[in-house]
């Protein structure tokens, strides 16, 4: 079990490992890269839809694969994500993240790759962006925890 | 619309991308999880018991992903980050991109790459609502406030 679980680590490890090392393969933690995707209007730089083109191509495979499994090659559990639904909180929640992506050309996997790079704009963009997830905590907390509270004492 | 050939980067952006796509695949049928940036990172805010171990292993990897990478790739491939906004800009927009990603669970990977793989529509809304709005943005500040 102990094995197992080391295993695991090292799958994980890996994984976070090559998902940096594509960004950077990619371009993808070069803001101006992103930025000239975005940016239909200037000269287009159309790499970015050529990353996730072939992202999707492996990852489409991979999913097709995993949705006729009912465990992980190591009979693990898959974990895929419960919620459907299209709601204000999705729609909002992208927008704000849009706004802020296309305000400075990055998204957190690049920002955290280009900060561990040594970018001191990518520092000071990660820790607004755990600024940011910590707001959003304490919003949630404010804004359901009481709901919560009323239903368990009644 | 005229394209950037001077930027384009066809082949190491797909190969770049093909690699982004190994790493989820091996997330899903290795370790049964979605890889997803914002979530995984998120997810330790507060660190949760019996949580939190899976979720350092991959940022410690992601993390070292530029160590390994200028040992292994010829300078030749390697460009210098052009990051034009200015420091109160990228604090603005860091902020914007934490609280979104939550808000929406997920971002250019979660919902970009391994939504749109498993062919989910909530993700596809999420995916094609951020890349709108990080056009419009775009061309505000590029063409509007020409900043």
């Amino acid at each position: 079990m102990l094995k197992k679980n080391h295993l695991h680590r090292v799958f994980e490890f890996t994984a976070g490992l090559l998902f940096g090392t594509g960004l950077m393969l990619s371009g993808m933690t070069d803001p101006g890269k992103v930025i000239g995707f975005l940016d239909l209007y200037g000269a287009w730089d159309p790499s970015l839809a050529l990353v996730m083109g072939g992202a999707i191509i492996v990852g489409f495979i991979a999913f097709t694969v995993a949705k006729k499994r009912t465990s992980t090659f190591f009979g693990g559990i898959l974990r895929f994500p419960t919620s459907t639904a299209i709601d204000r909180k999705l729609l909002i929640g992208s927008l704000i993240f849009g706004a802020g992506w296309g305000l400075a050309g990055f998204c957190p996997g690049p920002a955290l790759v280009s900060m561990a790079d040594g970018q001191p704009k990518a520092l000071y963009f990660v820790l607004a962006m755990l600024v940011g997830m910590v707001c959003f905590e304490l919003m949630d907390r404010f804004f359901h925890e009481p709901r919560k509270a009323k239903f368990n004492g009644s | 619309m005229n394209i950037d050939w001077l930027h384009f980067t066809p082949l190491t952006s797909l190969t770049g991308g093909i690699i982004l796509g190994m790493a989820s695949a091996i997330f899903i049928l290795l370790n049964g999880r979605i890889l997803g940036i914002s979530g995984i990172l998120g997810g330790l805010i507060p660190p949760k018991i019996g949580d939190t171990s899976w979720r350092a292993a991959f940022l410690i990897g992601l993390l070292s992903a530029p160590a390994v990478f200028h040992a292994v790739v010829p300078t030749e491939y390697v460009t210098a980050p052009r990051i034009d906004a200015s420091e109160i800009i990228v604090i603005l927009a860091g902020l914007l991109v934490g609280i979104g990603t939550r808000y929406a669970s997920g971002c250019t990977s979660g919902h970009g790459v391994c939504g749109l793989s498993r062919l989910s529509p909530r993700s596809l809304v999420a995916t094609l609502s951020f890349m709108g709005a990080g056009f419009v943005m775009t061309f505000v500040m590029r063409h509007v406030a020409n900043i």
